[in-house]
């Protein structure tokens, strides 16, 4: 950090706490909304949830082999494959965000061209498996659902659109030596590793098992009641296989990759649900942003309110996982179901910072073309789903 | 002889260049060390995946922290 940005930030931080008015009863219900979203976030979804996510992000990094999946980006790659694996590969290989625009220069310039780059450098950010957990269990599975789905489709639908507009410049590209990294000796049978994955997940969804609706009888009730049991279980049978496959070295990489995630995204994490709760609020309580103003502007499922979405979402700067309090707030204070699916899709892949990058990478008009499919598919799935979820 | 690390600025590529540096400062080569950031730059190296370290031109390692040991036989001449 610049001497002179220390300045102007320490002078900020003084200018706010010499005029911000703290004792007005909105700073202080403000204030206070802020704290009670951490504590709800603390209480409901950091042990069941992000924890165990977490332990599968580090375990996605240090085991599955990103070599297996690089080698669809080549530029020999069969087109078919090389799509549908870039759409899906962001949960592979984008938990950390900053290899997403290194690998789509890379795709762009020397591999598989510009269709596959943008599909990837599209569902890296979106499909990322703390991402699409987190979304589920703040904003209920439906949004998660959607959100994976389309991220999915989007990014081959992308992907192909950029193709046909683009294909006569992808014939012009470089061709030449390309490098992926080493695969690493493997111990373990693929199924083996599968089972180790499936195994987290399964303890994920146990552990964040949501109560059933009052009054529901049958099968979702009483797995609720047995869920700590279940995981439990499965923690044991984790245990096992962590005993009876993984070197110590192995483990100790994975808890090492995992607490590297967790350091990196939980100081995000709390400012971002500390800005979300003091400006909107929880659900039901109000902040410092009159929640009529986000009814105007993001309520219902106009065509306007999704194209707003759209556009401040695909502007916006998101730090990972931050979107989610944010809507949160948003939809508490009154934003629409499909404005808030159009916002989480076309967000967290753009932002004006890294279309700066793009545009340095794939030149202005292809960058223009990217980020205006992006949002009109947003608004679009956003009108779709508002008026499927009402 | 040069060597590049090449990456955006991620802890990895950071931790990367720091193990770079202690080994060419502890084994005295003759070495300058440098650091790219720039997309494009990197790109045209055919890198896929970051951190990656070039001495002299070749790509050595992708997408990981190289140990010091590699480090180490990769300056022998």
């Amino acid at each position: 950090m610049k001497e002179r940005t220390k300045l102007l930030l320490i002078a900020g931080v003084f200018l706010a706490a010499y005029y911000i008015p703290w004792s007005h009863p909105i700073i202080r219900q403000s204030g206070l909304e802020a704290f009670m979203m951490l504590q709800e976030y603390a209480k409901e979804h950091v042990l069941t949830c992000l924890i165990p996510a977490f332990f599968i992000a580090g375990a996605i990094a240090v085991f599955v082999s990103q070599a297996s999946v690089l080698k669809y980006f080549g530029a020999r790659a069969s087109k078919i494959l090389s799509y549908s694996v870039a759409s899906v590969s962001g949960s592979i290989l984008a938990v950390c965000s900053c290899t997403v625009l290194p690998l789509f220069a890379g795709i762009y310039t020397r591999g598989a061209g510009i269709g596959p780059a943008t599909a990837f450098l599209y569902s890296g950010p979106a499909i990322n498996v703390l991402a699409i957990t987190l979304t589920a269990k703040v904003l209920g599975w439906q949004m998660g659902l959607a959100r994976a789905v389309g991220a999915i489709i989007f990014a081959i639908v992308t992907g192909l659109l950029m193709a046909l507009i683009f294909r006569k410049d992808d014939a012009a590209r470089t061709s030449g030596q390309i490098y992926v990294p080493d695969a690493g000796d493997r111990q373990r049978s693929l199924l083996q590793d599968s089972l180790y994955l499936l195994t987290m997940v399964l303890i994920l969804v146990f552990a964040s098992f949501a109560r059933p609706a009052d009054g529901a009888t049958g099968f979702w009730p009483m797995i609720f009641a047995w869920k700590w049991y279940i995981t439990t279980a499965f923690l044991l049978v984790l245990a096992f296989m962590l005993k009876a496959w993984f070197t110590r070295d192995e483990c100790v990489n994975w808890v090492d990759s995992s607490w590297g995630f967790m350091k990196q995204i939980f100081p995000l994490l709390i400012g971002g649900v500390l800005v979300a709760g003091f400006l909107l609020g929880r659900p039901g309580h109000p902040a410092l942003i009159p929640e009529h103003y986000v009814q105007t502007l993001l309520g219902g499922n106009s065509l306007w309110a999704n194209l707003f979405a759209s556009v401040a979402g695909a502007l916006m700067y998101f730090a990972t996982l931050t979107e989610i309090p944010i809507l949160q707030g948003l939809i508490g204070s009154g934003m629409g179901k499909g404005p808030a699916l159009a916002l989480l899709l076309a967000g967290p892949a753009l932002s004006l910072p890294n279309m700066l990058v793009i545009g340095s990478v794939m030149g202005v008009k292809k960058t223009a073309t990217f980020c205006g499919i992006i949002v009109v598919m947003s608004t679009i799935a956003g009108l779709i789903y508002g008026s499927l979820a009402g | 002889m040069n060597i590049k690390i090449l990456g955006p600025g991620c802890p990895k590529c950071q931790q990367t260049e720091k193990v770079v540096r202690g080994v060419v400062a502890e084994s005295g080569a003759d070495a300058q060390v440098e650091k790219v950031t720039d997309i494009v730059q990197i790109a045209e190296y055919g890198v896929f995946g970051t951190p990656a370290v070039v001495i002299d031109g070749e790509v050595k390692s992708v997408g990981k922290i190289p140990s010091a040991e590699e480090i180490k036989a990769w300056l022998e001449p």
